[in-house]
């Protein structure tokens, strides 16, 4: 099942991007997609807005592609777009949870780097990054915003994620219900049985 | 100007005509009227005045685990409370101190009490009937329906008389309804809709729904009727709303007949009294006997017309009663926040029979028992995102669990009445303050053995109700485990004796000339309809008498 801009637009809305602030913020997406922070080399860049020493916006929707593709399930496609518009935006809008995610990255980036022959999370291959995770402790920790590493791996990134793909009609459908909890799909959809 | 650059002006009103402190439903009502009419009008709120555009935000709150933060930014030491009686009272779970009170978080249901509910006494169902009946407070139903902007229908055949059509036409029926029909049909059980103070469509210059399904406890199109809209409307008329400053008592004059001042603290720690010739307290069932009992002085010792020794007595709630189950088929449940279908057919005669196709499901019975009414849920089970959020797997195995947990639930819940009970109340905790320095509220709550009784009656028709559908019966919500519905009532009851009730039927305190509560504390019985529209109603009441006294 196709992940469409709208599910990454409700999606937003869902969490109280778009709407309010949410036009400016879109205007200046694109000016931070390629973010100040760490380059892709891995060396950080400066930045007056962004702190060095965290990953940057970029690196944090990256990071959540990767963890897309371990928590998201196989029956969904069009998730790098989803994500990276979803993630983005929130990301811009709200200076205190792109915080907390970037901590959440580095954190997760730290335990990469102990347990695996690798720098950060979205290096390793596919095939690792659900091992890395579940090392965490992120699969059975309670998310928590100031909580420990795994919590707020858990919270930042995986739940972040999930709840944009789960309040989404596509992500809804996917499970039986196209108008869920934290979409405003109208009020039609209760009324339809199963066949309608 | 208080408060330092850039705070509110939160100094007193150098001439108030009236001073309403609370602004849920009853305040910003009260505030509304009165400005309206011309009145100077001050309001006093403990909370703050929260951003219309947070409600998205507050939404994922409620939503997400993992956010210590409550949705209404509720708790901590302001809100701190005790509970030592029978039964622990979790007043914190679903009230709201800020502007619009608790119809932020609440449901928004809004039904007009049944005629019997005025006279349970002369039923045999209590100490005491109302001092006014269902036709007085019928013009005001009919206003605060209007207020409210109530969508519903004239379908009710167990309800009292209307004499004017809904403001909003009714939300349809829901395919989980459409499951329950033919069992109830085969029961004699008779489904009606839900007057929702929710718009079906727009009204009042606020959209209609628009399904984001988290009605409780927080609706962010603002469909949902929350009272900050009317404290809104009463400033466009001139009202004041300070915020943040909550009253810790209010002061009278020499002799103790009229309130002179409310006492209220603002956030930089300032106290102030705001004059005003009318005071209208509005602060709900357990804040309005706390300012009450706080507010004791020389010549109200006991506190604040409180010469019956009455201010916190007769606490009364709703109590939940549910059953759960699935079928094997699809029943849609989650893709919206309300009900659509109740039914009040055992309200007046709780002890009826239901009798299907194979013979007697639930026999008739005599005992003692109070109103109950029943709602079909359209949102039994648990909520895909809810589930996915807390899931301990991933990727296809947390879809295949989902897809397994989510689609086939039903379940029928309930709200029983409590009979009112002097031993029932809310009083101080010397023991404990709150951030300014004011003892607590404690509730002391129990149940009473025709509640208990009542529950297992509402239990058994609801798993007759179940069985006709051929369901499998999942759990239940019984005496043992039920819960309040946080609608506190009582504590200040309405009579025509000073010695048996706190104020009179102009809903003014016995002792205090000035004093005016508008509140469910009022309520002299709880019934067992959602209170907020007899809330409302009382309100605009209480408000019109307060103009006359002006």
């Amino acid at each position: 099942m196709e992940l469409t801009r709208r599910d990454a637009l409700a999606a937003l809305a869902g969490a109280g991007i778009l709407g309010s602030g949410g036009a400016a913020a879109l205007a200046r997406e694109r000016a931070d997609a390629d973010g100040p922070g760490r380059s892709e080399s891995g060396q950080p860049n400066q930045s007056r807005s962004e702190q060095p020493d965290l990953p940057s916006t970029a690196a944090v929707v990256e990071t959540l592609v990767a963890v897309a593709g371990v928590v998201y399930p196989s029956a969904v496609d069009g998730v790098r777009e989803f994500v990276e518009t979803f993630a983005r935006r929130r990301l811009e809008a709200d200076p205190e949870h792109r915080r907390g995610a970037r901590e959440a990255v580095a954190d997760l980036d730290a335990h990469v780097v102990i347990s695996f022959d690798a720098e950060r999370f979205r290096d390793l291959d596919p095939e690792l990054r659900e091992e890395a995770l579940s090392l965490v402790g992120t699969r059975t920790a309670e998310p928590a915003r100031d909580g420990t590493a795994a919590e707020r791996v858990r919270y930042y990134l995986v739940n972040d994620l999930l709840f944009a793909l789960y309040s989404s009609p596509t992500g809804g459908r996917l499970v039986g219900i196209e108008n869920p909890q934290g979409h405003s799909g109208g009020i039609e959809s209760y009324r339809r049985g199963p066949d309608g | 100007m208080n408060g330092g650059r850039g705070s509110p002006d939160r100094t007193p009103s150098p001439r108030a005509d009236a001073c309403v402190i609370g602004s849920g439903p009853a305040g910003a009502l009260v505030a509304h009227r009165l400005a309206s009419r011309g009145y100077n009008v001050v309001v006093l709120e403990a909370g703050p005045r929260f951003d219309p555009d947070s409600r998205t935000d507050r939404m994922e709150r409620a939503i997400r685990p993992g956010d210590a933060r409550s949705v209404w930014d509720g708790g901590g030491e302001r809100d701190a409370f005790s509970s030592s009686g029978e039964r622990f009272y979790p007043l914190n779970a679903a009230r709201v101190k800020g502007v619009g009170g608790s119809t932020l978080h609440w449901q928004g249901m809004v039904m007009r009490l049944h005629e019997s509910d005025f006279r349970r006494a002369s039923r045999g169902e209590g100490d005491a009937d109302w001092p006014v009946d269902y036709d007085d407070l019928r013009p005001y139903y009919v206003a605060a329906e209007e207020a409210l902007g109530v969508a519903g229908s004239d379908d009710n055949p167990f309800g009292p008389p209307r004499e004017e059509p809904f403001p909003l036409p009714p939300f349809p029926p829901s395919h989980s309804d459409s499951l329950f029909a033919p069992a109830c049909e085969r029961l004699g059980i008779a489904m009606h809709s839900v007057p929702n103070a929710r718009n079906s469509e727009a009204y009042d210059g606020r959209s209609a729904c628009v399904g984001y399904g988290t009605c409780q406890p927080v609706c962010p199109s603002g469909a949902k009727y929350s009272a900050d809209v009317h404290v809104r409307k009463a400033e466009r008329e001139g009202a004041r709303m300070i915020d943040r400053a909550p009253v810790g008592r209010l002061a009278t004059g020499r002799g103790g007949d009229r309130v002179e001042a409310a006492v209220y603290a603002t956030p930089d720690g300032t106290e102030h009294r705001q004059e005003a010739r009318q005071f209208v307290v509005a602060c709900g069932g357990v804040e309005t006997p706390r300012l009450l009992l706080l507010s004791e002085n020389d010549d109200h010792p006991d506190g604040l017309a409180n010469g019956s020794g009455l201010v916190g007595r007769y606490f009364m709630d709703h109590l939940f009663a549910g059953v759960f189950g699935t079928l094997d088929r699809p029943t849609r449940q989650n893709h919206v926040g309300f009900l659509t279908s109740e039914t009040h057919q055992f309200y007046d005669a709780p002890g009826r029979a239901v009798e299907g196709p194979d013979g007697v499901a639930v026999p008739a019975s005599d005992a003692d028992l109070a109103p109950f009414k029943l709602e079909f849920f359209n949102y039994a089970g648990p909520s895909p995102v809810d589930l996915a959020l807390s899931a301990d797997e991933w990727g296809d195995d947390l879809l295949a669990s989902l897809r397994d947990a989510y689609g086939n639930h039903v379940g029928v819940g309930g709200l029983v009445a409590q009979r009112p009970r002097r031993e029932n109340r809310v009083t101080l905790d010397p023991s404990r303050t709150d951030d300014h320095g004011n003892p607590v509220p404690d509730i002391q709550w129990s149940l009473d053995a025709r509640a208990r009784r009542t529950i297992e009656r509402a239990n058994a028709v609801q798993r007759a109700i179940l069985a006709e559908m051929g369901a499998e019966i999942g759990g239940a919500v019984g005496p043992t485990d039920t819960g309040p519905a946080f609608h506190h009532m009582g504590t200040t009851r309405m009579g025509t004796d000073p010695d048996e009730s706190v104020v009179n039927p102009r809903l003014r305190t016995h002792e205090v000339a000035n004093l005016t509560v508008a509140s469910s504390s009022v309520f002299v019985t709880g019934g067992a309809m959602n209170p907020t529209l007899t809330i409302a109603a009382l309100a605009l009441k209480a408000a019109d008498h307060v103009a006359a006294d002006l």
